[in-house]
């Protein structure tokens, strides 16, 4: 009992820290403090202080204005990501999974290849493959999202085909696709809502990694890793660079987790 | 035996695809090797020279079976902008990303299973409370910013070690070991969190199982109990999960390579792909697969000798 509660409690400050960023983020593209484009020669390297609470970066960009940009740009690539990852994965896992046979194996044993490889190294070869840029980082991180979706929801296909309420369904006239996309998906979402966010953490964190190795998303758009990136540079005359950036990853990365893990009690 | 035949068949063919699906993937990528070599201002016939010269010309299937009978050599060919044979190139950096994964493993084996232990029998203790809230935030925390922010207190304010003087263990293997420990230090902690939370809820688990209270009815005491029976039957997801822990921290030496200059196969790689150095990219990444593969094999073996009932 006392467990579920823990449980509960976790849940509750996820979605707390999820919407206050989710908040924020939105707010972002309507209304930033300053121009995040704005450079100020004589707020270069600026403190934190009331009129910048992150600080200022080496251009004299306000870094809070800055980061509620670069959190958007991560959003909709972790989104996107998920996205591809989600569609195909459901699609390719349902019907492996539901159907089984020789088509079943040799996709498996592709993905197994596949799934073998850390996703940022899968990504990065997708990258190399077309190019940076915000568009191509979803397309190369979505695509190598796909092999855990598809396994995962394969199981669960697996798991499901043979219960009863399939079986009645199928007497009752059901077609495969109907009860594929009509019984059973609806019966997994848990399974697969607490993937989608393990899933999207790991695409905040692939992005990230990505365009602080100088591969994935490019300037002008502003990126939290970019962002990261340039603050090393200045890690001793201006810490709070870092900082910013950093602290709101982290936030961003522990709210879904939270989330996940609550869903999963 | 016909285990191992088959493990050793499905090692191969996962190579074999791999390889294939990489080589099949630089193959149709616009942009020309020779073209990017010699630069747009070439003249058609210089260029159509280096293509022959490289093998360019020849149909697809033939520049791969080509590629693979060398490859199996340990010949991966020539990078472009080293000029040097890939395989002596990897064979430098190769044995600093892999100190520098072992040393963030050991690290991780070292502080993580101490933990989980003692948090699974201390569930619900105030110091596991403490310790599973840590762990959360931990996890939360991207690598490269650990590492970032490592390199800011231990390099720059307590001066532990200097940000980017990277030395190689040719030069001095003490200094070495000395610069690789703080890089190991951030791949490790995500992983120490993860692995203590798998390991608590593993131990915690199995302690609910009958054979345990059947263990404590023959006069066990707790400790005898938790590491003759109960642990060993904990660590098998364990295992298969380190094992994926050790595939990760080798591409999260990638990052941490950059983040603190060290020169290993992660910097030649972002290096390589920079400048579309295929021959490097490829065998990079065949290499990383092979690793990969071998390390899962190593977590099956494991597995199977520590728990019968996998053998049948």
């Amino acid at each position: 009992m006392q467990k579920r509660k823990k449980g509960n409690a976790g849940f509750i400050a996820g979605c707390v820290i999820t919407g206050m960023m989710l908040t924020l983020t939105v707010i972002g593209f309507f209304y930033t403090p300053y121009d995040p484009e704005a450079m100020s020669a004589a707020d270069k390297l600026a403190g934190i202080s009331p009129r910048h609470i992150m600080g200022c970066d080496n251009f004299g960009r306000d870094i809070f204005s800055r980061v509620l940009k670069g959190a958007q740009t991560t959003l909709i690539v972790a989104g996107g990501t998920v996205l591809i990852g989600t569609v195909f994965g459901v699609l390719i896992g349902a019907f492996t999974g539901y159907f089984g046979g020789i088509v079943d194996e040799a996709l498996m044993r592709v993905m197994d290849a596949l799934f073998a490889f850390p996703s940022l190294l899968l990504a990065l070869v997708f990258v190399s493959l077309f190019n940076s840029g915000t568009y191509q980082v979803i397309l190369a991180l979505g695509i190598a999202f796909i092999p855990s979706f598809s396994r995962i929801v394969r199981s669960e296909y697996l798991r499901c085909r043979n219960l009863d309420y399939v079986k009645s369904a199928r007497l009752a006239g059901a077609s495969h696709l109907r009860i594929m996309f009509v019984h059973i998906l609806p019966n997994i979402y848990t399974v697969l809502l607490s993937s989608i966010m393990i899933g999207f953490n790991n695409a905040v964190l692939a992005e990230a990694g990505l365009t602080y190795l100088g591969i994935g998303v490019q300037p002008p758009d502003a990126s939290l890793g970019e962002m990261l990136s340039n603050a090393q540079t200045y890690l001793f005359s201006a810490p709070w660079y870092a900082f910013g950036p950093g602290i709101t990853m982290v936030l961003l990365i522990l709210g879904f987790s939270l989330m996940a893990d609550g869903l999963k009690h | 035996m016909r285990y191992a035949g088959k493990k050793l068949i499905s090692v191969l063919a996962t190579l074999l695809i791999v390889s294939f699906l990489v080589f099949l993937a630089f193959a149709v990528i616009p942009g020309d090797a020779a073209v990017s070599k010699l630069g747009t201002q070439a003249t058609p016939e210089r260029i159509a020279a280096l293509r022959a010269e490289m093998g360019l010309d020849r149909p697809f299937f033939v520049r791969y079976g080509n590629w693979l009978l060398s490859a199996l050599k340990g010949d991966f060919g020539k990078s472009y902008s080293y000029g040097e044979s890939v395989s002596a190139l990897i064979g430098q950096k190769l044995p600093i990303t892999l100190a520098l994964s072992v040393l963030s493993f050991l690290i991780m084996i070292v502080c993580a299973i101490p933990l989980g232990i003692y948090t699974a029998k201390h569930e619900g203790g105030a110091l596991d409370r403490i310790i599973m809230v840590v762990n959360q935030v931990v996890m939360a925390v991207p690598p490269f910013f650990s590492g970032i922010m490592i390199t800011y207190v231990f390099g720059l304010l307590l001066k532990w070690f200097q940000p980017g003087s990277f030395v190689s263990y040719t030069v001095n293997l003490g200094r070495f070991l000395h610069y690789l420990l703080f890089p190991a230090v951030a791949i490790a902690l995500p992983k120490i969190a993860m692995t203590v939370k798998l390991l608590r809820s593993s131990l915690i688990q199995e302690a609910k199982k009958d054979y345990v209270r059947t263990a404590y009815s023959k006069g066990n005491r707790t400790n005898g109990v938790l590491y003759r029976h109960v642990l060993k039957n904990a660590m098998i997801p364990v295992i298969t999960f380190l094992a994926m822990t050790f595939t990760d921290m080798i591409a999260g030496s990638v990052i941490m390579e950059q983040v603190f200059s060290v020169a290993g196969i992660g910097r030649l790689l972002i290096s390589s792909i920079s400048s579309r150095d295929y021959p490097v990219v490829e065998a990079v990444i065949v290499l990383l697969a092979l690793i990969v593969v071998l390390v899962n094999l190593a977590a099956d073996v494991l597995c199977r000798a520590l728990d019968p009932r996998i053998r049948h």
